[in-house]
């Protein structure tokens, strides 16, 4: 029998209690709205002695990062935590521990960016930041928060690995919202996320000189290594995710399918409104109509082979974005269509944009893009260009 | 005025071990390469530097080679104060939790002017507010050198630089040096030294005061740059002693929020002096100097005040 306990937890507290578990060095964090919660919950953590690290309070995100970066080169499990514009003031930074190879782990609770302010959520900050080198990963409700930071940790730190690692949670959709989640007992979390060694660490004994001027003779060949080594990352996950759900009965794929069975039409999403997806694929369902759900659960590296594998079969993706390229669409569905460029057989993509700034989806807005998806379909097939609609739009 | 301790024992004491090593690729004559030569001696090989990017990183850095012989890290430009409370927060965690031994190792940022008085002032300001246990030395060559001389907040009132040259409405730069050691004092951290490498002795003596003192340790470092400061690269040691000797640049400490000048001239040379062998100020007019020379003496003369000499 597996020691763990049923708790009510907000996605900050769960993010939190992974931290406490993995028994982080340091973090370095600032607060910004909707990931204050973390940063408090942890800052109580230290201050009653339950978790014993270095608490950096920094004076910004690009600080928080920077800090991070340092400790991760001084040899620390390192934690930080942010979300939008604060990730965007980290986009300098962020680039240092993929390329140096410093395996900090952070998570986002993701933010709508300005302007106008906004402090809820879409996935626009998380985009941003996909060309960076780390390793993203999205939970859909707070078991899987908790779940992913405590995966990240030993995925990120493999010696194997060393890529810094990115958890995202919807911000107040997982951030805020309080939801019944299994916290495993300490002991057996510490037997799954081994004590840390980086191989390289700054230390007086043995000097190494990091983050050296790179002329065009060399440059090209560091990132050459950095991408062979990018490359090794994905069976590193899936051994992970696979130990984990061994260990404590959960178990993750980088694309996950819902309903998929003899499916022609598949809905794709990423983060928390995968479920409300979920009951609109089950009111389908119950009509008859051959849907089903494909929810990215790892964005970066993308997971090519198994989102091929998904859509097998499928005559219509409809990709749903939480994120304006302006000039091009959505991201997610621009990478699913050159993802399937190659194929020989592959369905037909709609692209919707929705969920901007913290906008609700209901089940009928899943319901229509997939409708809407079919007429769409029928214009292709007659030859016309289609855009990517933005749902729910007051004109 | 008190003699500069360079009587012949002196030099022995100082190791002949280079921590940084030589062949790096710094400009002929530059005053920020040797200043690094004293302060890593000074320092020992006890230490983990964190460097900003700029002259020192690139001309000891190029990929495959390192001058350093102790542990070193660059990332980016403006982030030292960042970086260093990360690495020293690490060491205190790993060591409070039993990971590593303590083998007092101790944590140097290095930056130059613009790194650390412009876009590196806020994660300065905030490691020396947080308190960390550490010593930084910003190489103050008074200009954006390695970019190719662009001013900085640090460039002296009147100079010429890229980006504040001199022509029919402008005097060069018109704006005067920001005093970065007083903003650190204001922080009341321990230490705040100012240095110059001319001045080899007193530079190593501040850099391990700065070194050994707990909390937040700040040593200034004038280091002329004859590339920027277009003046005969064999005169650098001449030009620092002339910025000291005429009040341009004068050498304090200040411990604990008490002031101690280490140098006091009650005659001070004029700043002509200085400013002659250096081709960036040779488009000032009379006036124009005599105004900097009212300035330095203003300026001279408060420090002496806080500094209680009569």
């Amino acid at each position: 029998m597996k020691k763990e306990k049923v708790v009510g937890l907000e996605g900050s507290f769960a993010v939190s209690e992974a931290v406490r578990m993995a028994n982080a060095d340091v973090i370095a964090a600032y607060p910004i709205t909707p990931q204050t919660h973390i940063v408090e919950r942890l800052s109580e953590m230290v201050a009653e002695g339950e978790l014993d690290a270095e608490f950096i309070c920094v004076e910004s995100e690009h600080s928080a990062m920077s800090a991070c970066v340092g400790a991760s080169a001084g040899g620390a499990r390192v934690f930080t935590c942010t979300a939008g514009q604060g990730l965007e003031l980290m986009h300098e930074v962020l680039y240092i521990p993929s390329s140096m190879r410093l395996p900090v782990v952070a998570v986002v609770a993701n933010r709508a960016l300005s302007a106008p302010l906004s402090v809820w959520c879409d996935h626009s900050d998380m985009m941003a930041v996909r060309d960076i080198g780390w390793i993203q990963m999205l939970a859909e409700n707070n078991q899987q928060a908790f779940d992913l930071t405590l995966c990240a940790f030993r995925i990120a730190e493999d010696n194997e690995v060393l890529f810094p690692t990115m958890v995202h949670i919807d911000g107040f959709h997982l951030s805020h919202v309080i939801e019944d989640m299994r916290l495993p007992d300490a002991e057996e979390v510490a037997g799954f996320i081994p004590d840390y060694k980086h191989p390289f660490a700054l230390d007086p004994d043995k000097p190494v000189s990091m983050g050296c001027y790179g002329p065009p003779f060399i440059y090209p060949e560091t990132k050459r290594a950095q991408e062979v080594a990018f490359e090794n990352v994905m069976p590193k996950i899936l051994e992970t995710w696979k130990v984990f759900g061994d260990r404590f009965g959960r178990y993750y794929a980088p694309v996950e399918k819902y309903r998929m069975e003899d499916a022609k039409i598949a809905l794709l999403t990423m983060g928390s409104y995968s479920e409300t997806a979920m009951l609109a694929i089950d009111e389908l369902r119950a009509k008859g109509e051959d849907v089903g759900l494909i929810r990215l659960r790892l964005w970066r590296p993308f997971p090519f082979k198994e989102f091929r594998e998904a859509v097998k079969g499928v005559e219509v993706l409809v990709v749903l974005d939480r994120c304006v390229s302006f000039g091009m669409g959505g991201p997610v569905c621009s990478e699913v269509k050159s993802a399937l460029y190659d194929q020989q057989k592959k369905p037909h993509v709609v692209g919707f944009i929705g969920g901007l700034g913290g906008r609700d989806i209901p089940i009928e807005g899943f319901e229509y893009m997939i409708q809407s998806a079919l007429e769409k379909v029928k214009a292709i097939e007659r030859g016309e260009e289609v855009e990517t609609e933005m749902i729910g739009i007051r004109e | 005025m008190k003699k500069e301790e360079t009587d012949l024992f002196v030099p022995r004491l100082v190791t002949t071990e280079e921590n940084f090593a030589p062949g790096h690729r710094a400009c002929i004559g530059c005053g920020e390469a040797l200043a690094v030569r004293h302060v890593c001696k000074a320092l020992g090989r006890n230490v983990i530097i964190v460097n900003a990017t700029g002259c020192i990183e690139v001309f000891s850095s190029v990929l495959p080679q390192t001058s350093w012989c102790v542990p070193w890290i660059h990332t980016i430009f403006e982030n030292v104060g960042a970086v260093v409370s990360g690495i020293e927060s690490a060491y205190k965690a790993r060591v409070r939790k039993g990971k590593i031994p303590d083998k007092n190792v101790k944590f140097v940022g290095f930056a130059g002017d613009g790194g650390t008085s412009d876009i590196g002032l806020q994660a300065l300001s905030g490691a020396m507010e947080r308190g960390h246990n550490f010593l930084y030395c910003c190489f103050d060559n008074e200009a954006y050198m390695n970019t190719g001389i662009q001013r900085s907040s640090s460039t002296p009132y009147g100079a010429w630089t890229t980006t504040a040259p001199y022509g029919k409405k402008s005097i060069g730069q018109a704006t005067w040096k920001k005093n970065m050691p007083e903003i650190a004092v204001a922080h009341k951290i321990p230490y705040v030294a100012t240095a110059c490498p001319s001045y080899p002795f007193d530079l190593m003596d501040k850099v391990k005061r700065g070194l050994e003192i707990e909390g937040p340790a700040y040593v200034h470092i004038f280091s002329p740059c004859p590339t920027g400061w277009r003046s005969p690269p064999e005169l650098t040691i001449e030009i620092g002693r002339l910025a000291v000797e005429t009040g341009v640049f004068p050498l304090y400490e200040v411990i604990n929020g008490e002031y101690r000048l280490n140098y006091d001239f009650t005659d001070l040379k004029p700043v002509r002096e200085y400013m002659k062998p250096q081709r960036r100020f040779r488009h000032l007019t009379e006036d124009i100097i005599d105004k900097i020379q009212a300035r330095v003496e203003k300026e001279y003369l408060k420090l002496r005040e806080k500094a209680g000499v009569k």
